[in-house]
């Protein structure tokens, strides 16, 4: 039996990703002076899972890397050596030298050898700082090819002869460690950890049974127990040379008895090697033992991870295109059945009822799998800010919040490239020097904070720095030098939209993190090709907020129907505030600016929708139709309609697919009855309200 | 040989071999136009469309083909042929022009008919409706004359203006 290692390999390029952010966030979370041991073993278990995969699939060069700096975590860990500011750095140095080793085995890129080299050296350097014989570690270093892998098999046997079965057993015990166990059939499963190959298994069965009537495999789940890293398809494969290292974890089974006697503490944890979480009360005493236990609580937790599965995004997105034609089938259903009389087809209605809950669950549960915490993107930052707050002398402080909150895969995915750009704005330009900042009155040390909340359909992104804000006057000059049409009277709003014009910066001058002046309006490029909208919020002196608002997913909405003259339009739910019938007293004409109405003393624009879309309406009056209050980006305005006809949930189609963007249309739907109807772009339509009721728009 | 003639005339020579090229044959007012039938997905009658605004007369909006948003152009206005009606034997001829879905209101479909390469004619440089960029040639059958329509380039021309141009 040959094992194909190439389906495993993508499984580990992700597992090992994973590892090294993981290992990333907790290096960057570490108190130097008092490190916490579960960080410091969750440290370690994911040095240990890349070094496992890596030394499996023949990458040695990782797994040379990745021993040492095992070697060094596990020295840490166990109290030996003290954690230093220096092993963070290495460290955090390490993980990027092995992602990017990582990156050139995944997609053959190139690899800065150099950077290899010295990361080992610099590992090795602080390992000799330490008084422990590196010999053991050069010389497991130095066995890269690890030429026996020990792996654990699962022999399933039918019934046997007691006699026979020992005899097998013994045969078997022969070439590696063994476990019998009995099975539920009254056959017996032996679990076998070997450096040989299933010929040599086979050949043994085969004395004593057919060849067709045992099976051999990979034990996985067997060992998942006790090992952490989730790779999970091959049981623990150290190199022969690297054993000694492998001791005090309880990872590779016939080295624990010998570890725990060689730390010669307790007779209980020898006798419980791996069991220990099962146990952590054994009142064990000792310090680092009691590490241990602590430390496989984690492992239980890990486990459960597991039970995650990967799978393809295009199986996923064929689901929900599949749940979206469910959902207009079953509008289609409930709308054919809402005529019926109720008192006759009461079964029916009921069954129909039932129907409309089960897809409506459905479809959220679907689309939740598309979901992803904003996590996935704030998480990057931290190492980020770090870098460049101590590039740029600066002292700053990262906070997140809402990291749970959730967004649609594909735009968590479009999302990170501005708001990067963003944060390195804003410790770039927006947080002063530590001098500067106690010469204003503040702290010395900067607050960047990233938020992210859901606020109706949208969910807003927010980048706050307390540093200088935006300067009005230099924006204006500079807008006004580079020959941009700008009035000093400009409201702050539109001056501060000036910085996402391309080709504009401030910065004095020109460093490697900003102020080219390219970015700025790539990154609302970006958000407005998502259907976001990015807005700024700024105080001179006090800091600077930009915040980013996105549509939550672009599949499914909430939307609701209305009609204007025989034709039905959708306006998103999320920009609807209310809707009312207005007095005509409260609709006042401006000349030549259009109409506005009263609202509790507010006045907002009257859009009429017939005259935009050119539709012969039933009403030309406000006062005998109907108004829908919109609000989009804090700006609001009154949509005059004929009549609202109700609220639904709607798939997006879009329209581009097959014909092309249509101003003031987002999109458009399938209707219960199987007519199509368009979704009105609100966001355009209260931006460019004045634009849009000029015909140029159009041409 | 002839396959190289049917290349040199029709400008596409896929599927020309010695059996010719099948056209679906339609009518717009009082001529016979004809268009590659691997280019036509289905053919279905005319129903309500949902009006877009603010686009030009002959397209005349977007229709739900099984889940599909598919828009609707009506050919006899964009060419002015007769006095557009839309009764029970008004025709949608559904095309896929390179993965885009499109549908094309014409007076009637009669029916699929083989041309030869050497029934194939280069159109002359003269008024016909259609600019003779969008011809493949003129089909002879019999006493019928069809004119033939490279409908791939006609429906991506910006003419129609179906498909965005790509922004500058």
């Amino acid at each position: 039996m040959t094992i194909d290692m190439s389906q495993f390999f993508q499984v580990f390029f992700d597992e090992a990703e994973e590892g090294l952010a993981e290992m990333e966030k907790l290096l960057l979370a570490v108190d130097v002076s008092d490190p916490d041991d579960e960080d410091l073993n969750a440290i370690f278990r994911a040095a240990h899972s890349i070094k496992g995969g890596s030394a499996t699939f023949g990458l040695t060069d990782i797994a040379e890397i990745t021993h040492v700096l095992e070697s060094l975590l596990d020295r840490i860990r166990q109290g030996k050596m003290a954690l230093t500011s220096q092993h963070v750095d290495a460290f955090l140095a390490v993980k990027d030298t092995l992602k990017s080793m990582l990156d050139g085995h995944r997609h053959g890129t190139a690899v800065d050898l150099e950077a290899v080299g010295d990361v080992r050296k610099l590992l090795l350097s602080l390992s000799e700082a330490d008084q422990k014989p590196v010999v053991a570690v050069v010389a497991a270093v130095e066995a890269p090819s690890l030429p026996a892998i020990v792996i654990r098999y699962r022999i399933e046997l039918p019934r046997l002869a007691a006699r026979d079965m020992e005899a097998l057993e013994r045969e078997l015990g022969l070439l590696g460690k063994i476990q019998k166990s009995m099975a539920a059939d009254g056959g017996c499963v032996f679990i076998l950890d070997t450096a040989q190959t299933t010929e040599s298994i086979v050949e043994i069965c085969s004395f004593l049974v057919n060849a067709d009537e045992f099976k051999i495999s990979l034990a996985d789940d067997a060992i998942s127990k006790e090992e952490q890293q989730g790779y999970g398809f091959f049981a623990p494969f150290v190199p022969q040379g690297a054993s000694d290292e492998e001791r005090g974890y309880g990872f590779f089974e016939p080295f624990v008895p010998l570890a725990s006697t060689d730390l010669a503490k307790s007779a209980v944890v020898a006798a419980v090697p791996v069991e220990a979480e099962d146990a952590p009360v054994l009142a064990v005493t000792e310090n680092h033992l009691e590490k241990k236990a602590k430390g496989e609580k984690p492992a239980a937790a890990a486990v459960q991870e597991t039970s995650s599965i990967r799978v393809g995004i295009e199986k996923v997105d064929q689901l929900i295109n599949l749940v979206g034609e469910l959902v207009i089938t079953q509008a289609m259903i409930e709308q054919r059945t809402s005529t019926l009389d109720p008192m006759a087809h009461e079964h029916l209605l009921n069954s129909v009822g039932q129907l409309t809950r089960n897809t409506r669950d459905l479809q959220e549960a679907v689309m939740s799998i598309r979901m992803m915490p904003m996590d996935y993107v704030f998480s990057r930052f931290p190492r980020m800010v770090r870098d460049l707050a101590a590039k740029l002398g600066k002292r700053v402080e990262f906070v997140t919040h809402g990291a749970a909150t959730e967004l649609d895969k594909g735009l968590i995915e479009r999302i990170v490239d501005p708001l990067t750009h963003l944060v390195r704005n804003s410790i770039d330009h927006g947080i002063e020097l530590p001098d500067i900042r106690l010469a204003g009155g503040k702290t010395d040390f900067g607050t960047l904070l990233l938020s992210a909340e859901h606020q109706g359909g949208n969910i807003i992104i927010e980048v706050t720095d307390d540093g200088g804000g935006l300067h009005r006057e230099k924006i204006l000059a500079k807008a006004k030098q580079q020959g941009m049409a700008v009035s000093d009277s400009a409201s702050d709003g539109e001056v501060w939209q000036l910085i996402f014009e391309p080709g504009f910066s401030t910065a004095e001058q020109v460093t490697d993190v900003s102020g080219r002046g390219v970015g700025m309006d790539v990154v609302k490029r970006n958000i407005l090709a998502m259907g976001g909208a990015v807005d700024i919020r700024s105080s001179k002196g006090f800091g600077t907020t930009i915040s980013i608002s996105l549509p939550l997913t672009l599949a499914i909405l909430d939307g609701m129907s209305i009609r204007i003259g025989h034709e039905t339009y959708i306006l998103p739910l999320g920009y609807v505030v209310e809707s009312l019938q207005p007095a005509s007293e409260d609709i006042k004409d401006i000349s030549g600016q259009g109409r506005v109405i009263k609202v509790r003393g507010e006045y907002l624009p009257l859009i009429p929708l017939y005259q935009i879309f050119n539709i012969e309406s039933t009403f030309t009056d406000p006062s005998q139709g109907l108004v829908v209050i919109l609000e989009s980006d804090g700006k609001k305005a009154a949509l005059f309609v004929d009549d609202l006809i109700g609220q639904q949930q709607i798939v997006v189609k879009n329209l581009e697919s097959n014909y092309r963007k249509v101003a003031g249309i987002s999109g458009a739907t399938i209707l219960g009855d199987g007519g199509v109807a368009l979704i009105v772009d609100v966001a355009a339509l209260l931006r460019s309200s004045r634009q849009l009721s000029d015909e140029s728009v159009f041409s | 040989m002839s396959d190289n003639m049917s290349k040199n005339i029709s400008g596409f020579g896929e599927k020309a071999d010695s059996n010719g090229n099948e056209f679906l044959a339609f009518t717009l007012g009082k001529e016979e136009y004809g268009i590659d039938i691997l280019k036509v997905q289905e053919i279905r009658g005319y129903e309500a469309v949902t009006r877009i605004a603010n686009s030009p007369d002959f397209i005349k909006g977007v229709v739900n083909l099984r889940g599909i948003i598919v828009p609707i152009v009506d050919m006899r206005i964009k060419f002015q042929l007769g006095e557009p009606t839309y009764d029970q034997f008004t025709v949608v001829i559904i095309l896929n022009i390179s993965g885009r879905v499109v549908g094309m209101v014409v007076d009637s479909v009669s029916d699929v008919i083989t041309l030869l390469p050497e029934q194939i004619k280069p159109a002359p440089e003269m008024g016909t409706t259609f600019d003779s960029d969008y011809l493949i040639g003129l089909g002879t059958l019999d006493e019928r004359m069809l004119i033939l329509v490279d409908i791939d380039k006609l429906m991506s021309s910006a003419d129609m203006g179906l498909i965005e141009k790509l922004a500058a």
